[in-house]
């Protein structure tokens, strides 16, 4: 599930500039909001209005040029083609007179050091924390989304701090995190700062994860999630009319990223949020469960997480926890051998277990990995049999 | 009342308080209910060939009194022969009040090339102060001030003067306002200072909307239209039109033809515009459009270039605005009264 960015409070120091800092770490929409604003007497440039865009500008690195000074971007499978002095649908990308812009680059709307089982990654350096960051827009429109006040909205209205990627990594040290993780918005949308910042972070010894929806042209997935350590990808439904609808996307681009990323042979979990009545059928589950079979392998973990009411679907429950589990099942049954549940503290479907002996082999509580018996060789200390992922720094 | 077409608004955005009180009781005589499918629709195109004598410029008078004269043209129904300042005043008056705050939506995206015209504005609001509403209560409004400021408006915060400045300096309400496949932060600038919305945008080509008129200029009013532009903006443009807090304000379209575009838009391209020397006003937005749409259709063929539709790019939000679940006017010839003033 999308990770709220505001569910955890920042606790940076003064080095990070911590005062301007919160009023970025926003994703609730409320710390610099334009309600302050509306109460003066006469309007005043707000803290967005105020940012200097040309220092988050840089050329796009995947669209191509088309006649009458229009575009056609080429990072998403929506090749939204736009014409001069127009965005295309992710809002943060804009042509200027024929060349296409970025106007996120380490425009940084949202930070905060988050234990990476929130991302989730369970399998991913359990225990310890990432660097989390999040630039304003995103390439699809879930109707479900956790952040839209960010992941929704042009950069110029929202609050941001300037922090290249150099500075990124700087951070991620300071604060002992091993990892940077791009997450909360759509790291698709600002992929030329995930990439740099990933190169600045490998520099000086600090890895790099993504959370994403996988909503990517083949090949700026191959070079921007080609730099990643670790991805976590959100399939959203195993169903093309739930992409459509719910989304504003497609199924087949995100299932073709995940082949590829496979084929990559990076670390890659994947979960999939149930929302009551609208992709929490069993027929949905068993198609999901046997595609991952079928085409990533059963040791892909698979994270059923719970559904709470947002943005455009405040009308439907919570997720019954019956049907997370009646999910995890199903996956189950299907061989997948690592299935969650997500979101519901305290159920020990949070914990890892060995496939082959059923010994529990990590505990976690909350976003807490609490206990971790995985042996340095990443096997199970008491059968040996291997467990798949990235255990320890 | 003498000076109604006389004085300069060269200083539109200064006029004072006091001016404004000398113009009658300034209650709003019958204002109209919110745009909804009459029988007919009134859309008027005002024209003078003579716009800008022989000069690229444009003749402010020769503007002022084209706009009087569609004013009266729509609204003076048997009457609009009588192009009296009384008559004049008494359609703005049926438009707003002393008591209202109207906000004036103008367009600014193509810069100086072709935004909404800084002289058609000044009359409007010269009209409307003399109509009764305080200079203070008008507020011409885009999404983005320094856009405004290309487009040529002087930014005026502050004072017993009309306000201009973009959303981007109040910002966007917090909650949602949803209809259908729309669900958009409002500009506060809609939702707090436009109880009356006059609409005025510019006439021109869309490269994937097929046109950019009345109906779509109101996606520079809300925080995310960078997501409604999908097949053609269809239906997003008429479902944005159709939350609440557009619908029930919009009381007025005067859509800013002098310099129009038949190909290339949005952004301004010389080569592709052309000096259509036209106002044209309506309460129906749809309306409005469909007839903007047959105008850019007429210069294209003149131009030797494919109809929209055999572009793939008519424009078919605007049907979709009139459809039974929608009735935000009409687009059929036979329900729309075109007059030409």
């Amino acid at each position: 599930m999308q990770q709220r960015s505001s569910a955890t409070e920042i606790t940076m120091g003064t080095p990070f500039n911590r005062r301007s800092f919160l009023k970025c770490a926003l994703a609730s929409g409320t710390a610099l909001g334009a309600g302050e604003l509306a109460a003066a007497a006469a309007p005043i440039a707000s803290g967005a209005a105020a940012q200097n865009d040309a220092q988050f500008t840089v050329e796009a690195r995947f669209y191509e040029k088309l006649e009458s000074r229009k575009i056609r971007c080429k990072l998403c499978p929506r090749e939204c083609i736009v014409g001069d002095k127009e965005r295309g649908y992710c809002g943060v990308r804009e042509n200027r007179d024929g060349t296409y812009y970025t106007l996120v680059h380490s425009r940084v709307c949202a930070a905060h050091v988050d234990p990476v089982e929130k991302k989730p990654l369970f399998h991913y350096l359990p225990g310890t924390t990432a660097l989390s960051v999040a630039t304003a827009g995103c390439n699809v429109n879930c109707k479900f989304c956790q952040n839209w006040e960010i992941s929704q909205s042009r950069p110029e209205e929202i609050p941001a701090e300037y922090i290249p990627p150099h500075r990124a990594a700087e951070i991620a040290r300071q604060y002992q995190c091993p990892t940077i993780a791009y997450t909360y918005s759509e790291p698709v949308v600002f992929a030329e700062y995930l990439m740099d910042t990933a190169d600045a972070g490998h520099a000086a010894g600090v890895r790099s994860i993504v959370v994403s929806n996988g909503y990517m042209q083949h090949d700026s997935l191959m070079q921007a999630y080609g730099k990643m350590d670790a991805v976590k990808i959100d399939l959203k439904a195993y169903s093309d009319s739930f992409y459509a609808k719910v989304v504003t996307g497609q199924l087949k681009p995100v299932l073709e990223s995940l082949v590829t990323l496979r084929k990559m042979n990076k670390w890659t979990e994947i979960v999939y949020l149930v929302i009551p009545t609208l992709n929490d059928d069993d027929a949905g589950f068993r198609g999901l469960s046997a595609w991952i079979k079928a085409n990533l392998g059963p040791d892909v973990p698979l994270h059923f997480t719970q559904f709470h009411p947002e943005y455009l679907l405040k009308n439907l429950p919570i997720t019954p926890v019956a049907t997370l589990e009646r999910a995890k099942a199903i996956a189950d049954a299907a061989g997948l051998h690592y299935v969650y549940i997500g979101n519901v503290p305290g159920h020990p479907a949070q914990n890892t277990y060995c496939p082959q002996c059923r010994k529990m082999l990590v505990e976690r509580v909350g976003f807490t990995a609490s206990q971790l018996l995985i042996r340095k060789d990443s096997t199970c200390p008491q059968c040996r049999h291997t467990i798949p992922g990235i255990w320890h720094v | 009342m003498a000076d109604v077409y006389n004085r300069s608004r060269r200083n539109f955005f200064t006029q004072c308080l006091a001016s404004a009180v000398a113009w009658g009781t300034g209650a709003a005589l019958g204002a109209p209910a919110q745009p909804a499918p009459g029988p007919k629709s009134r859309v008027v195109v005002a024209r003078d060939p003579d716009l800008r004598g022989g000069s690229a410029a444009i003749d402010a008078n020769r503007l002022e009194a084209l706009l009087d004269r569609a004013m009266i043209a729509l609204f003076g129904g048997a009457h609009a022969e009588e192009s009296s300042k009384q008559s004049v005043l008494a359609a703005w008056r049926r438009i707003a009040g002393r008591d209202d705050k109207v906000g004036l939506k103008v367009n600014t995206l193509g810069g100086r090339g072709i935004s909404t015209h800084v002289d058609l504005v000044a009359v409007v609001c010269d009209r409307l102060q003399q109509a009764g509403v305080p200079a203070a209560n008008i507020l011409v409004w885009d999404r983005d001030t320094e856009e405004m400021e290309r487009g040529g408006f002087r930014i005026a915060i502050g004072g017993n003067r009309v306000q201009c400045y973009g959303t981007d300096r109040v910002g966007y309400e917090d909650d949602l306002s949803v209809w259908r496949s729309v669900g958009s932060r409002l500009s506060k600038n809609l939702a707090r200072s436009s109880a009356v919305l006059i609409n005025l945008p510019v006439l021109k080509d869309h490269d994937g909307a097929g046109v950019t008129i009345a109906l779509k200029n109101m996606y520079g009013a809300i925080h995310n239209p960078n997501k409604y532009h999908p097949n053609g903006c269809d239906p997003y443009v008429a479902d944005l039109n159709m939350l609440p807090e557009i619908r029930s304000r919009l009381k007025l379209v005067i859509c800013d033809a002098t310099t129009a575009m038949y190909e290339g838009g949005p952004a301004f391209k010389p080569e592709h515009s052309w000096n259509a020397n036209s106002v044209i006003v309506s309460e129906d937005p749809v309306a409005l459009d469909w007839t903007g749409w047959q105008m850019i259709e007429r210069k294209r063929a003149e131009m030797g270039l494919k109809t929209l539709e055999a572009e793939k790019r008519a424009p078919h939000y605007i049907a979709t605005a009139a459809d039974s679940d929608h009735r935000l006017g009409h687009d059929q010839a036979g329900q729309i009264a075109v007059m030409e003033a």
